[in-house]
């Protein structure tokens, strides 16, 4: 009974963290691997908490005895089941390590000739974006789509922090020191990179457009800007 | 009049005020005479509290022990012995019980203000839009909230322990009892500089105190500093006292072996007191000396070091979750057998998991910093140590599932708070895995994914157990039983109301929500959960609001509890409720487990009243 409701309930719940969308829609490469994790991880952790709970409810429905003194009997343990629910969990979150390291050198994975490099300056409270390559600097950040980019961060006064929610990686903006982070956008549309760490007063709204055109149009936006 | 003068608290706060404004005279005529225009707020404070300290110990009485020996005054017995027995509170009282409770009600009280702060700036974030609050008020308020809640969990843990374990080992008292309440007495000065916090200020960087933002910060984060710093040296010194006392003070036959598991816990969480806590005491004094004069070890201007600021705080507040944690963890393993009838599966593997915790727990400090910018591959070393810990903390939850099956379960109140506890607990430590994952935690790292992780860890694994515990001990500290109708509709009220405060929480991080924020964009469609999860915190403010009517009702008629109600067989419940002033006149003997229930002629402990006749067997 314990274990038909287990293998149910598992089932169920890893259909739905499999299928499910519970994120915004990608719009990186990096994205990917992530979701994929993401979604893999929270299907290990669902049916280890479908596991535990079932057992915990089922013990204080079938075992309940509120009136009796009775004591219960004398199990003090088991070496094997010990055993068990040691090395288990223990080849699991090995596992799933070298996964994240695996999808963590996936992501940090271009082919540097072809990267566009992005200097990123953060400040109280607003970005600034210089494009070395082309010389030309901007509030807005505009890129084109399947190019590898490469942002070079660092701040003028206090850590902020660089996030496009649809990119998924993010990457502190230190003062004193330059910070690498890797994004290829892989999808046309405007979105928003938000401070993602404490900043001060206008913290929350500290934010800049992010627009991810076709090459051609990116090419266009820089003859403008540059004109 | 007299009584008032012979309360400690009372010479303490006199003195501690005329130190204070010493302090700050003495800051100006140096000020004055270096040329410099007298006032400079910073410096004022710092010295005036500083001095006001020391003069509010010596006040209190705090030193007389030491003092007299030195100059050889003959050997008093306690103030309080002449007086009412409620002014015993209220004065430098040295038995651990006394202490005990002093701990647990200041970390009460705290944990209501640092709670309402926290229910103001909820309301803020219902919806999207700036509703009523400026942005430097939301900052002060979430800000204050972490860290007055952490000074809470540490006071918390330092009553929990310092009244249970002496009874648990079969000891009369804590090793040093002068330094036990020398400890306790440094924390009503913290939380006072907690209070003055908002008025002077506030501050803006959340209870991390990130430089070089908390160096720029207004004077309400110099109080928050000097405040945490006092705490920490409470618990430094307490945990010299708790590690002493069980290695040195268990009674006759009590091995290590068979010790309760909440000695096992207060052990870990004191290993890791002793030795974490003084780097977060060190970064909190640099950011202070950064802002007082002009040092500048995070100034990258001055060749300092932001990023070092961001280790040696966390190679603290990381292990310090354990500290957090580990004394509930305790709880919740004194609490299902005794409400199961049955041994603590695998006794020997969960007292041994608390030490796998504190030492996993030790080397973990980098996944807090994926997204700061260390060198990418040390990442993956931080990764490992993070995701070995999730091992023996499963062998706790394990066990805890394995002593219920088969068990003859009772679901009182303390029970069913440890029951919660077991599943929230479950909750954040399954949610934490992503977090330790590189790739991951940097999609998921400062969201609201992270801060309802925490607080699924923390109400897990210290709010839902130490409410066990006060439903569980209540009854052996006053001599009356909570009421249990009150305690179950405050069960079900908070339970309730955290699930609803909590998953959205999961689903807004996930969904974009960034941690710490006063607003946020009405386009990302995260207004109906924002509301969701504020109306469940109110849930979980209403039933504080049963518990706190329930502890004075019961308190002030109580049923009377008897010496053992729960039938547990630790040492704590062979003797009376409350238990005497010197917990036992003699020495109690071990001879067995103390979880060995239903198991046929199984005794933990020998305890006789009057030291001959009358032997009383615990079974
Ligand atoms: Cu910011
Ligand atoms: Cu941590």
């Amino acid at each position: 009974m314990v274990a038909i409701t287990v293998a149910i309930l598992s089932a169920m719940v890893v259909a739905i963290f499999l299928n499910a969308n519970f994120t915004p829609a990608p719009a990186s490469a990096q994205a990917e691997p992530i979701d994929r994790l993401l979604r893999i991880l929270f299907s290990i952790g669902g049916v280890i908490f479908v596991l535990c709970l079932v057992l915990l409810i089922y013990s204080v429905i079938v075992f309940r005895h509120p009136r009796d003194t009775e004591e219960g009997p004398p199990l003090e343990g088991n070496y094997r089941l010990e055993l068990t629910w040691t090395l288990i969990p223990l080849a699991i979150v090995l596992v799933l390590a070298v996964q994240g390291a695996a999808v963590l050198k996936d992501i940090g994975r271009a082919d540097p000739k072809n990267e566009l490099e992005i200097k990123v300056t953060a400040f109280q409270w607003a970005w600034r974006f210089e494009y070395p390559q082309y010389g030309i600097t901007s509030g807005e950040l505009r890129l084109p789509v399947n190019r590898p980019v490469l942002l070079k961060l660092t701040s003028l006064d206090v850590i902020h922090a660089f996030w496009v929610p649809q990119f998924r990686v993010k990457q502190d903006a230190v003062p004193g020191m330059e910070k690498e982070l890797l994004v290829t956008p892989t999808r046309v549309g405007s979105y928003k990179a938000w401070c993602n760490q404490l900043c001060g007063l206008a913290h929350a709204a500290m934010q800049a457009p992010v627009i991810v055109v076709e090459p051609e149009d990116f090419e266009l936006w820089v003859k403008e800007q540059r004109s | 009049m007299s009584t008032i003068w012979k309360l400690g608290v009372i010479r303490g706060i006199v003195f501690g005020l005329v130190g204070t404004v010493a302090g700050m005279a003495i800051t100006m005529l140096l000020r004055t005479a270096l040329g410099l225009s007298a006032w400079n707020s910073g410096q004022a404070t710092a010295l005036g509290s500083f001095v006001g300290l020391i003069a509010y110990l010596g006040g209190l009485g705090a030193f007389n022990g030491w003092v007299g020996w030195v100059l050889g005054w003959p050997e008093k017995e306690h103030d309080a012995t002449e007086l009412p027995n409620w002014t015993r509170y209220f004065g430098f009282h040295t038995n651990h019980k006394t202490i005990g409770v002093q701990y647990m009600v200041t970390s009460l009280l705290v944990i209501i203000v640092a709670g309402i702060y926290q229910l103001i700036a909820r309301l803020e974030t219902a919806q999207p839009g700036l509703q009523f609050m400026t942005p430097r008020t939301y900052n002060s308020l979430i800000s204050l909230h972490g860290i007055m809640m952490l000074g809470a969990v540490l006071l918390g843990i330092s009553g929990m322990i310092n009244y249970l374990v002496p009874l648990m080992i079969g000891a009369r008292d804590m090793a040093f009892p002068r330094l036990n309440a020398l400890s306790y007495w440094v924390t009503p000065p913290s939380v006072l500089f907690f209070l003055f916090s908002l008025p002077a200020g506030g501050f803006d960087t959340g209870w991390t105190a990130y430089a070089p933002l908390s160096v720029r910060a207004p004077l309400g984060m110099q109080f928050m500093l000097l405040a945490f710093y006092l705490v920490g040296w409470s618990s430094i010194l307490g945990s010299v006292n708790f590690l002493t006392t069980i290695f040195k003070l268990r009674a006759p036959g009590m091995g290590l072996f068979r010790m309760p598991i909440f000695v096992w816990a207060t052990l870990a969480t004191a290993f890791l007191q002793l030795i974490f806590t003084q780097f977060v005491g060190i970064a909190f004094l640099m950011v202070l000396l950064e802002r007082l004069t002009p040092l500048g070890f995070f100034d990258p201007n001055k060749g300092g070091n932001v990023i070092l600021y961001q280790h040696l705080f966390w190679i603290y507040s990381h292990p310090a979750v354990y500290i957090f944690v580990l004394p509930g963890l305790g709880v919740i393993s004194e609490v299902v057998p005794v409400f199961s009838r049955k041994p603590l599966f695998g006794y020997r593997a969960v007292a041994l998991s608390s030490l796998g915790i504190a030492l996993g727990g030790a080397l973990v400090w980098g996944h807090h910093m994926f997204a700061a910018g260390m060198e990418s591959w040390l990442r993956i070393p931080f990764m490992f140590t993070t995701l070995l810990v999730a091992v023996p903390t499963g062998v706790k939850i394990f066990s805890w599932l394995a002593t219920m099956w088969l068990g003859k379960i009772h679901l009182d109140t303390p029970m069913l708070f440890a029951l919660t506890a077991i599943v929230v607990f479950l909750i954040g430590g399954i949610t934490g895995v992503p977090n330790g994952i590189v790739p991951v935690d940097l999609y998921v790292h400062d969201t609201y994914w992270v801060t309802s992780h925490f607080h699924h860890t923390l109400f897990g694994g210290f709010v839902f157990p130490m409410m066990a515990a006060i439903y569980f001990w209540f009854p052996k500290v006053t001599g009356r039983l909570l009421n249990e109708r009150l305690g179950k509709v405050h069960w079900s009220v908070m339970t309730a109301g955290f699930f609803i405060t909590y998953e959205p929480m999961f689903w807004l991080g996930l969904n974009g929500m960034r941690r710490r924020i006063v607003d946020y964009d009405p386009a990302m469609g995260l207004g109906t959960m924002n509301l969701v999860t504020t109306i469940g915190g109110y849930l979980i403010a209403l039933s504080m609001l049963v518990f706190f009517i329930n502890l004075v009702a019961s308190l002030w008629r109580g049923a009377t509890a008897s010496a053992n109600p729960w039938r547990s067989r630790t040492l704590e419940w062979q003797v009376s409720s409350p238990p005497p002033g010197e917990n036992f006149p003699v020495p109690p003997r071990v001879v067995g487990s103390p979880y060995g229930y239903g198991i046929p002629g199984s005794v933990h402990v020998i305890v006789s009243p009057t030291g001959g006749s009358g032997e009383k067997q615990a079974t």
